[in-house]
C-alpha cells in the first residue's frame, strides 16, 4: 500500500472557548473520496480548512502525500499545498472569464492554454471560455470551479458542500458527473456535506463527525448498515431499534427471528432495522397497526406500533395501499446481519 | 459635509448586523494565517494617528490656556450659543423628516406621476453649498431682496420681516440638506422585505393602516441615520449661518478667531466637537434596541405598488412645490444673478484661476483619502479585533468633526510644531482628507464586502501568494469602489468652505473663497458666476452617483 494521498492525526482546533475538532485522525488513499459528514457545527468544515491550509491546527499534524504541511513548528501556507479547492459558492473571480479562471492556478503559461481546454472538455464545458462566471448557470458555475480546482492537477481535492447551491432535480445530476470526473481522473478527494444521501453516494469513504469528533469512518454500505454508534445510525437515515435476543443461533425479535453468524451479542440489546429491511403485509393476527402512511412517489412509508410496544417504519412499493388502522404482520426482509446496539454503542 | 455618509452609515449598520465579519472573528490568533501583513497594518497605523491629530491638538490647544479658557468659555454666553445651536439642529431636523419621509414613500412606492424623475430631482438640492443657498435666500428674500422688490412695485411694501436669524437659517439648511433624511429612507424603502406588509394585508390590516403601523416603524433606524446627517450638516455649517446672521458655534469660533482670539476659539471648538459627538451618541442608542434587518438571506421581491387613487395629483404637487422651492427656485435665482453679473463686466477670466485651485487641491485630497483609505478598509474587514476596532474609529472620526474645527487645530498644529507646512497647500489637503475620509471608506469599505473571502481562498489554492492575491485578485474587484470614493471625496472638497478659508495660503483662491470673498462684500452678481459655475460642475457627477446608490450594493 502506497503512502496515503492525506494523513491527519490528532487534529485540534479550538475557536475561543468552543473547540471545533477534538482530535481528529484521517486518512485518505491515493484516488478515492473521503466525505466528511455531519451536521452543522460538527467540525467538518474546520477540518477540511485544516487540510488546506486556511486555519492552523492547536495540535495534530497534516500531511500531504508524505509531507508534513501541519504540525508543530511546521506550517505551509495553502498556496503551496498543491491542493484544490471547490466552494459552496464557487468563488469565481467575476472579473476574470471562465478560462481565466480555469488558468489562473496554471504559472506555465506554455502550457495554459491546452490545460484549460483539456480541464473544460473534462467538465462538459468545452467552448465556453470566452465567456464571463455570470453568464452562466449555476450548474455551470459549479462545473467551472471544478474545472479551475482540478486545472493545476492538485494532490486533493477539497470541496465543501459544493452542490448545496443547486437545485434538487440538477444536484443528483451534476453529482453523477462529478462522480464521474473524479474516478475517472483518479483524482484524491475530500468532500464536506450535512446531507447523507451525497455522503453515500459520493464517497469512497464516510466518516461521521459530531461535536468535533470522529464517530466513525467506513465505507457507505458499512457505515449504513452497522453504524457503531446510534447517533450515526440515526443519521443516515431513519432507524428504529426494536429488543432482540440470541437463542439457538438466532437473533429474536418482536418481528421475528433472524439468522446470526459469529459471536452472540450480549443481552439487552437493540437490533436497527430500517425501513427498507423490513416488510409488511395485513393479517388479522398481526403484530401491529398502522398509525401513519406517507406518500413518497415510488413507495409508502408506514408507521406501525407493534402490539409489544414501539414503533417501526417499513417502506413498501406503491403498488400496495393499506389505510390506518390496518392490522399488519411485519417481517424482518434484510439478508445483511442486523447491528444491535447496547446503549449508544453497537456491541454486534 | 459629505454627500454620502448616509451611503457610510448604512453599510455599518449593515456590516454589523448581517454579520459579515463573522466569517474571520473566530479566527483567533495564530501564527500566519490570521495576521495583517505590513503593508496593510503600517500604513493604516499612519491613517490612524493621521486622523487623530486634529482632535489631539485641540484638546492641547485648549487645555493649554485652561488657566482663563473656563472662565472665558462662561464670560462668552457659550450657553447661549449652545442654546442657538440646538435650536436649529432640532428645527432643521425636524422639518427635513417631515419633507423627506413622504417624499421617500411617494417616489419608491407609489404610483405618483413622473416619479423617477422626482426621485433625481429632490436628490440634487445636495449639491448648492449652504453659502450659496444662504446668499439666494438673502438675494430673494432679504430687506431690499427680490421679493420685497417685487411688493414695492405691486403694493408699495417697503419692509419685510427680517430673513436673517433662525428662520432664515433654518429655511436656508433645510431646503438643503433633507435630502439626507430621502436617501436613508429610500434605501431602506427599497431594502424592505415586502412580506412583512403582505403579512399585515393578510391579516386584514388596510393598506393605510399597514403603512402606519408596519412600514413606519421599520423606517426609524434610516430616519434616525438620515437625521444624524442633517443634524451634523447643521452644527457644522458656517456659511449660511453666517451670511443669515444667527450665531451658532461656528460663527462665533470663527469670529473669535479673525479677533485672535485662538484661546476661546479652540475651547469652543472643542464643545462644538463635543455636541456632535453627543449626536452621534443619541442616533446610536436610538438604533440598539431591535433588529429590523430581514433575518433571512435571498433577493427581495420588490414592493408592490401602492395606488394612491385620487391623492395622485395632490401628492405630484407636493412633490413638484418641493422641487421648485430647492432646487428650480435656486438655480434659476443663480442663473439671473450670474448672467447680470457678465453682463454687468463681471471678469470671468478671473474664475479660471480659482476653479483650477479648487480642481487641484479637491483632486489631490481625493487622491489620498481614496489611497489611504483601502489598507484600512482590508485591515477592519479582514481582520476585526480590539487594534483594528480602533483603528476603524479612527478613521472615522472626520464625520465628527466640523470643518471649522479640523481648519483650527491644524492652524495650531502648523504654527506650533509644523512651520514648514504652514500655510502650505499640503494642510489644507491634509484637512479635507480628514474631514472626508469617511466617505472614501464607506464606498471601499461596501465594495470590498461585496468579495467574498472564499475569493481570496480560492486563489491561495491555486497557488497565489498572499500579496499577489490582493494585487491580482481582490483590488481589481474594489476598483469602482475606489474610484467613485475618490469622486465623492473630489465633489464635497470642492464644496467646503470653513476649512479652505482657514487654511488656504495666502493668495490661494478657491471657487468656494472666491464665492465667499464677494459675498462678504454683498457682491452678489460676483458670487454668482463661480457659484454657478461651482454647482454645475458638482451638480452632474453627484446626480449620477446619487442614481446608482439606492441598490448601491451590486
Amino acid at each position: 500500500m502506497s503512502e496515503p494521498a492525506v494523513r491527519c492525526e490528532g487534529l485540534v482546533k479550538s475557536y475561543g472557548r468552543s473547540q471545533a475538532l477534538k482530535n481528529l485522525d484521517l486518512t485518505i488513499a491515493e484516488g478515492t473520496t473521503l466525505v466528511l459528514l455531519g451536521p452543522s457545527g460538527s467540525g467538518k468544515t474546520t477540518a477540511l480548512r485544516l487540510v488546506a491550509g486556511f486555519e492552523v491546527p492547536d495540535a495534530g499534524v497534516v500531511e500531504i502525500a508524505g509531507r508534513r504541511v501541519a504540525g508543530p513548528g511546521v506550517y505551509v501556507p495553502p498556496e503551496q499545498r498543491r491542493i484544490g479547492m471547490v466552494f459552496q459558492d464557487y468563488a469565481l473571480f467575476p472579473n476574470l472569464t471562465v478560462a481565466g479562471n480555469v488558468g489562473f492556478g496554471i504559472p506555465d503559461k506554455s502550457a495554459r492554454e491546452a490545460r484549460v481546454v483539456e480541464a473544460l472538455d473534462l467538465v462538459g464545458l468545452a467552448g465556453l471560455g470566452s465567456r464571463m462566471p455570470h453568464e452562466l448557470s449555476g450548474g455551470q458555475q459549479q462545473r467551472v470551479a471544478l474545472a479551475r480546482a482540478l486545472a493545476p492537477r492538485p494532490t486533493v481535492l477539497l470541496m465543501d458542500e459544493p452542490f448545496s447551491n443547486l437545485d434538487a432535480g440538477l444536484r443528483a445530476q451534476v453529482r453523477a458527473e462529478v462522480r464521474e470526473i473524479l474516478q475517472s481522473t483518479n483524482t484524491t478527494a475530500l468532500f464536506v456535506t450535512h446531507d447523507q444521501d451525497e455522503a453515500l453516494y459520493m464517497g469512497d469513504q464516510v466518516a461521521v463527525l459530531e461535536w468535533g469528533e470522529l464517530q466513525q469512518v467506513e465505507t457507505p454500505e458499512g457505515i449504513y448498515h452497522t453504524p457503531d454508534t446510534r447517533f450515526v445510525a440515526k443519521f443516515l437515515g431513519l432507524a428504529d431499534f426494536i429488543p432482540a435476543t440470541f437463542h439457538d443461533g438466532k437473533l429474536e425479535t418482536a418481528l421475528g427471528a433472524v439468522a446470526w453468524e459469529g459471536e452472540p451479542p450480549p443481552s439487552g440489546v437493540e437490533a436497527l432495522l430500517r425501513p427498507d429491511d423490513m416488510s409488511l403485509d395485513p393479517s388479522e393476527s398481526g403484530q401491529g397497526v398502522i398509525i401513519s402512511r406517507v406518500f413518497q412517489g415510488p413507495s409508502y412509508l408506514y408507521e406501525v406500533e407493534l402490539n409489544s410496544g414501539g414503533v417501526v417504519h417499513v417502506l413498501q412499493h406503491h403498488t400496495k395501499q393499506y389505510g390506518v388502522g390496518t392490522r399488519v404482520q411485519v417481517r424482518i426482509i434484510a439478508e445483511h446481519r442486523l447491528a444491535c446496539f447496547l446503549g449508544e454503542q453497537r456491541v454486534g | 459635509m459629505g454627500l454620502s455618509r448616509n451611503v457610510v452609515e448604512d453599510m455599518h449598520i449593515r456590516g454589523a448586523t448581517i454579520g459579515i465579519r463573522g466569517f474571520f472573528t473566530s479566527g483567533g490568533r495564530h501564527h500566519g494565517v490570521r495576521r495583517p501583513s505590513p503593508i496593510i497594518w503600517v500604513p493604516s497605523a499612519i491613517v490612524a494617528v493621521a486622523m487623530a491629530l486634529p482632535l489631539v491638538y485641540l484638546v492641547e490647544r485648549a487645555v493649554d490656556s485652561s488657566s482663563d479658557s473656563l472662565d472665558l468659555l462662561f464670560r462668552m454666553r457659550t450657553a447661549e450659543i449652545l442654546m442657538r445651536s440646538a435650536l436649529l439642529v432640532i428645527v432643521v431636523t425636524a422639518s427635513s423628516v417631515f419633507i423627506a419621509v413622504p417624499l421617500a414613500w411617494l417616489t419608491v412606492r407609489t404610483d405618483m406621476p413622473l416619479r423617477r424623475l422626482w426621485s433625481v430631482l429632490t436628490v440634487l438640492p445636495l449639491v448648492i453649498p449652504s453659502y450659496v443657498g444662504g446668499f439666494l435666500v438673502i438675494s430673494a428674500l432679504g430687506p431690499k431682496g427680490m421679493l420685497q422688490g417685487f411688493l414695492e412695485r405691486v403694493a408699495g411694501v417697503e419692509r419685510l420681516p427680517d430673513i436673517a436669524g433662525l428662520h432664515g437659517a433654518a429655511l436656508t439648511i433645510t431646503l438643503l440638506s433633507f435630502p439626507y433624511v430621502l436617501l436613508s429612507v429610500r434605501s431602506a424603502l427599497w431594502g424592505l422585505d415586502p412580506a412583512l406588509e403582505e403579512s399585515s394585508r393578510g391579516l386584514g390590516i388596510g393598506k393605510w393602516k399597514t403603512l402606519w403601523k408596519v412600514t413606519l416603524p421599520q423606517l426609524r433606524p434610516a430616519i434616525a441615520a438620515g437625521s444624524l446627517l442633517v443634524a451634523l450638516y447643521t452644527l457644522s455649517d458656517f456659511g449660511a449661518v453666517s451670511l443669515l446672521r444667527y450665531e451658532t458655534f461656528t460663527w462665533a469660533i470663527f469670529l473669535q478667531f479673525n479677533s485672535f482670539n485662538q484661546a476661546l476659539a479652540a475651547v469652543l471648538s472643542l464643545v462644538l466637537v463635543g455636541a456632535a459627538f453627543g449626536l452621534i451618541l443619541l442616533e446610536s442608542r436610538t438604533r440598539g434596541r431591535s433588529k429590523y434587518y430581514r433575518s433571512t438571506t435571498g433577493t427581495v421581491r420588490p414592493s408592490s405598488v401602492v395606488r394612491l387613487g385620487r391623492w395622485r395629483w395632490p401628492a405630484f404637487g407636493a412633490t413638484a412645490a418641493v422641487v421648485a422651492l430647492s432646487l428650480v427656485a435656486p438655480l434659476s435665482l443663480l442663473s439671473y444673478w450670474a448672467i447680470r453679473g457678465i453682463a454687468e463686466g463681471e471678469p470671468v477670466r478671473l474664475l479660471w484661476g480659482a476653479a483650477l485651485n479648487s480642481i487641484y487641491v479637491s483632486g489631490l485630497a481625493a487622491i489620498v483619502a481614496a489611497v489611504a483609505a483601502v489598507p484600512v478598509v482590508i485591515l477592519t474587514v479582514r481582520f476585526p479585533g480590539r487594534l483594528s476596532g480602533l483603528v476603524e474609529k479612527m478613521a472615522y472620526i472626520g464625520f465628527a468633526l466640523p470643518g471649522i474645527a479640523v481648519a483650527l487645530a491644524l492652524i495650531f498644529f502648523g504654527s506650533r510644531y509644523a512651520t514648514p507646512v504652514y500655510q502650505t497647500m499640503s494642510l489644507l489637503v491634509f484637512a479635507y482628507v480628514v474631514l472626508f475620509f469617511p466617505q472614501a471608506m464607506g464606498t471601499i469599505r461596501a465594495s470590498f464586502l461585496q468579495v467574498s473571502p472564499r475569493i481570496a481562498e480560492a486563489a491561495r489554492s491555486l497557488g497565489r501568494k498572499p500579496m499577489s492575491v490582493l494585487f491580482q485578485v481582490a483590488l481589481p474587484l474594489i476598483v469602482p469602489g475606489i474610484l467613485t470614493g475618490a469622486a465623492l471625496v473630489f465633489l464635497t472638497a470642492m464644496k467646503e468652505l470653513p476649512a479652505t478659508l482657514l487654511l488656504s495660503p495666502i493668495g490661494f483662491d478657491t471657487l468656494a473663497t472666491s464665492i465667499w470673498s464677494a459675498l462678504e462684500e454683498a457682491f452678489f452678481a460676483q458670487a454668482a458666476v463661480p457659484a454657478l459655475f461651482l454647482v454645475v460642475v458638482t451638480a452632474i457627477p453627484t446626480a449620477f452617483l446619487i442614481l446608482r446608490e439606492p441598490r448601491g450594493v451590486r
